[in-house]
């Protein structure tokens, strides 16, 4: 009964959080003593990647109110940067340190990244924003495909025309192939940490969102006209917002890529269509809800799996459930449901947004 | 009570989740071999992957129509990938689900390389028809059936070299695309042991890969009398074209990405007149090619050959190691493995096809010029 006494804010955080730990350690339970098929096993650490994406995109698109199109790139530059360390300091580190500094390493390169491009950015608004956003997205993809780095007795090498330009000896190896990219990274990533790793990602936007800074750039996306006559610094928030939205992306991308043995910049997995899905995940959750970004994330990447048995009509009736659910997510009668359910307390909050 | 219904609807979810995976994994392996296959059925590599499909299940019909493997019939299935890594990862999960003993894939390198890092896992035997990069099959339980691309790179150079084809050489490649780059670096590798110079070598990518006067142009201005193209037909097509209509004719040359090129629609065949090609397949009168255009309504492309020779193989070889199917899969890999070394197939991409224990095969590749819209060996 503790939680009456807590104040609005905080008994969501708290109800957020604690759903989700609850969540996880059934899967986990059900994952060791229960019959879990292979297909779900495997997709564990997927659906923790993407829910961190989604929900730390929620953190730029429904808190920050910029649309950014973008996110897959800082995935890409934490995929790259965690793997090349791993790849590198393998063998040297111990497994578990390993993968933590990989981890620390992605989110802050990620960060910089965000950071960086962030400055220019985020001066511009709208449908600008997003157009730039995208383009720098194709940039990062394009520059790692085109980047060889190789380590040899005498350091790194390092070019951007072929690998035989790397000048390497006969020890040495190549880590970036340009578009092959990075192969061998160490398997690492299981559902624990990618449960941890989420959790903590929740704990951190939720905490920031309900902060003084949470509440400033949720002022600046409401009007900043009015934000800045308050005297608050549009800019630091700004990307404050922005640069902890790419980091968290950059954990994800760390998760991603040691996931899987291979790790190549494609338009499919670090490129557009990637940003897109994201983005797909924060409004059919509702732009601005954390819980409701989980919750769409959990379904739609599960759906086209699960949907295999139909073959080629997969694709069909995952854009046809899209455009159910956004219907059905957008219609004023859905809208009083879920009102008198009390499930989407955040929507009236959000009112304005929607209208 | 927010939290409640909230948690409710979650729970309700995975459970729906859990009876809809349910349904497919019931069956216990019985009295059949449960092959799986996996490659992009949809998506911009989708071309390949349903010629492997295609290719794969003609031979399972062939084979189960006469008897099958000792006497037990085969199951094929064959799941999408859509040419990512991790959805091959999915699909050789669902795979796995439904009770598959050996694998045929995956068609592409890049997702080949994640599935191998699997199947080493669980010890499952696999055979990849085209992934042709290197560590596609770095573990001792995956063999393959085409060339590698250092092996494809090697050979063009020392043909060119040693039928002293050219002096100058072009090479224009996808810098974007595994194959195309690996068979570049050892083509570039190679040829300072050749007796001719690379005078121009310049890239493209997959965003760029509809223009490439640029990258003619300056092959021309180099004076190259040979363009290598370690790339893709749809791609050679257009470069084909584009040479034509600047006025540059040099020799072409490329590797078994080139097959196809005589199928592209709206190319005008007689550009592709003189073009040589490494390859260890072309359609052409042989049974398979007949076979298959009589089931499809097309000519087979080499990724075709390549998976219903994968599917002969692998019966060669279960043929060989006994293996029954209640037998565990680590015991079938054991077996299969030993098996592959044995074993001598004659197939449509190459004849006495042999493995060594690291998974490549020996086989010969074949120079092909396309000559009065025909391929014709040199």
């Amino acid at each position: 009964m503790k939680k009456l006494f807590l104040n609005k804010n905080t008994k969501d955080t708290t109800i957020t959080l604690t759903g989700v730990i609850f969540v996880c350690l059934i899967v986990q339970l059900w994952m060791s003593f229960g019959s879990m098929s292979s297909l779900l096993k495997g997709l564990m650490v997927p659906l923790c990647v993407y829910t961190i994406m989604a929900v730390s995109l929620n953190l730029t698109v429904g808190i920050l109110g910029e649309l950014s199109l973008g996110h897959a790139g800082f995935m890409c530059v934490g995929a790259f940067t965690g793997a090349f360390f791993s790849k590198c300091t393998d063998g040297v580190l111990p497994d578990g340190i390993r993968f933590l500094c990989a981890i620390l390493i992605g989110a802050v390169f990620a960060t910089l990244f965000g950071f960086i491009i962030g400055i220019p950015v985020l001066r511009l608004k709208g449908d600008y924003l997003a157009i730039v956003t995208l383009a720098f997205c194709e940039i990062i993809k394009n520059i790692v495909n085109a980047l060889y780095i190789g380590r040899d007795e005498n350091g790194f090498h390092f070019t951007m025309k072929d690998s035989l330009s790397l000048g390497l000896s006969e020890q040495g190896e190549v880590i970036i192939n340009g578009a092959q990219g990075i192969s061998g990274t160490p398997n690492d990533s299981s559902f624990v940490i990618g449960a941890v790793l989420l959790v903590i990602t929740l704990f951190i936007i939720l905490n920031l969102v309900n902060s003084r800074s949470g509440r400033a750039i949720m002022a600046i996306r409401d009007n900043s006209i009015a934000a800045e006559s308050v005297g608050l610094n549009l800019t630091k928030y700004k990307l404050m917002a922005f640069s902890i939205s790419a980091g968290l992306a950059g954990v994800a991308g760390v998760l991603y890529a040691h996931n899987l043995s291979t790790l190549t910049a494609l338009p499919k997995n670090f490129g557009y269509n990637m940003s897109i899905n994201i983005l797909v995940f924060v409004v059919l959750g509702g732009i601005g809800n954390i819980r409701g970004s989980i919750i769409a994330t959990i379904i739609l990447t599960l759906l086209p799996e699960l949907l295999r048995g139909l073959n080629d009509y997969r694709m069909l009736m995952y854009a046809v459930v899209l455009i159910a659910v956004m219907l059905f997510n957008y219609s004023e009668k859905a809208k009083d449901f879920k009102e008198k359910l009390g499930f989407m307390t955040r929507k009236k909050f959000h009112a304005k947004e929607d209208k | 009570m927010k939290f409640k219904k909230a948690l409710s609807l979650v729970l309700v979810c995975t459970m729906a989740v859990a009876t809809l995976t349910a349904c497919g994994s019931k069956e216990e392996g019985g009295n059949t071999f449960k092959i799986g296959g996996i490659g992009p059925v949809t998506g911009g590599a989708a071309v390949y992957g349903i010629a492997v499909q295609r290719g794969a299940e003609l031979a399972v019909e062939e084979i189960n129509a006469a008897g099958g493997v000792n006497g037990v019939q085969i199951e094929f299935q064959f799941e999408d990938d859509e040419h990512d890594a991790e959805k091959a990862v999915n699909a050789y999960n669902t795979l796995k689900d439904w009770n598959m003993q050996m694998l045929m894939g995956t068609v592409t390198s890049t997702p080949c390389q994640a599935v191998a890092e699997k199947t080493k896992e669980d010890n499952m035997y696999m055979l990849t028809p085209s992934g042709s990069a290197v560590p596609c099959i770095q573990y001792d339980n995956a063999f393959r059936v085409c060339f590698s691309d250092p092996n494809q790179g090697i050979a063009s150079a020392q043909y060119i070299g040693g039928n002293g084809l050219a002096k100058k050489v072009a090479v224009i490649y996808n810098s974007s695309d595994v194959y195309s780059q690996g068979i570049y670096e050892k083509f570039a590798g190679e040829a300072a042991n050749q007796s001719f110079e690379i005078v121009a070598a310049e890239q493209f990518t997959a965003d760029s890969a509809t223009d490439f006067s640029v990258q003619l142009k300056k092959a021309q201005d180099a004076g190259a009398d040979l363009v290598f193209l370690p790339i893709y037909y749809q791609e050679a097509s257009l470069i084909l074209q584009q040479a034509d209509a600047m006025g540059f004719a040099p020799k072409f040359f490329g590797c078994d990405g080139l097959d196809g090129l005589l199928g592209v629609e709206n190319f005008d065949t007689s550009l592709a007149e003189g073009v040589m090609l490494l390859t260890p397949f072309v359609a052409g009168d042989d049974d398979f090619s007949k076979d298959f255009k009589a089931k499809f309504g097309e000519d087979p492309i080499q990724f075709a050959a390549d998976a219903y020779d994968a599917i002969y193989i692998m019966k060669a070889a279960m043929e060989k190691a006994g293996v029954k199917p209640d037998m565990s899969i680590s015991d079938m890999c054991e077996a299969m493995k030993k098996a592959m070394t044995e074993i001598t197939v004659d197939g449509t991409t190459g004849t006495g096809m042999t493995w060594s224990a690291d998974g490549e095969p020996s086989k010969e590749p074949k120079a092909m010029v396309i000559e009065n819209g025909q391929y014709v060996a040199m």
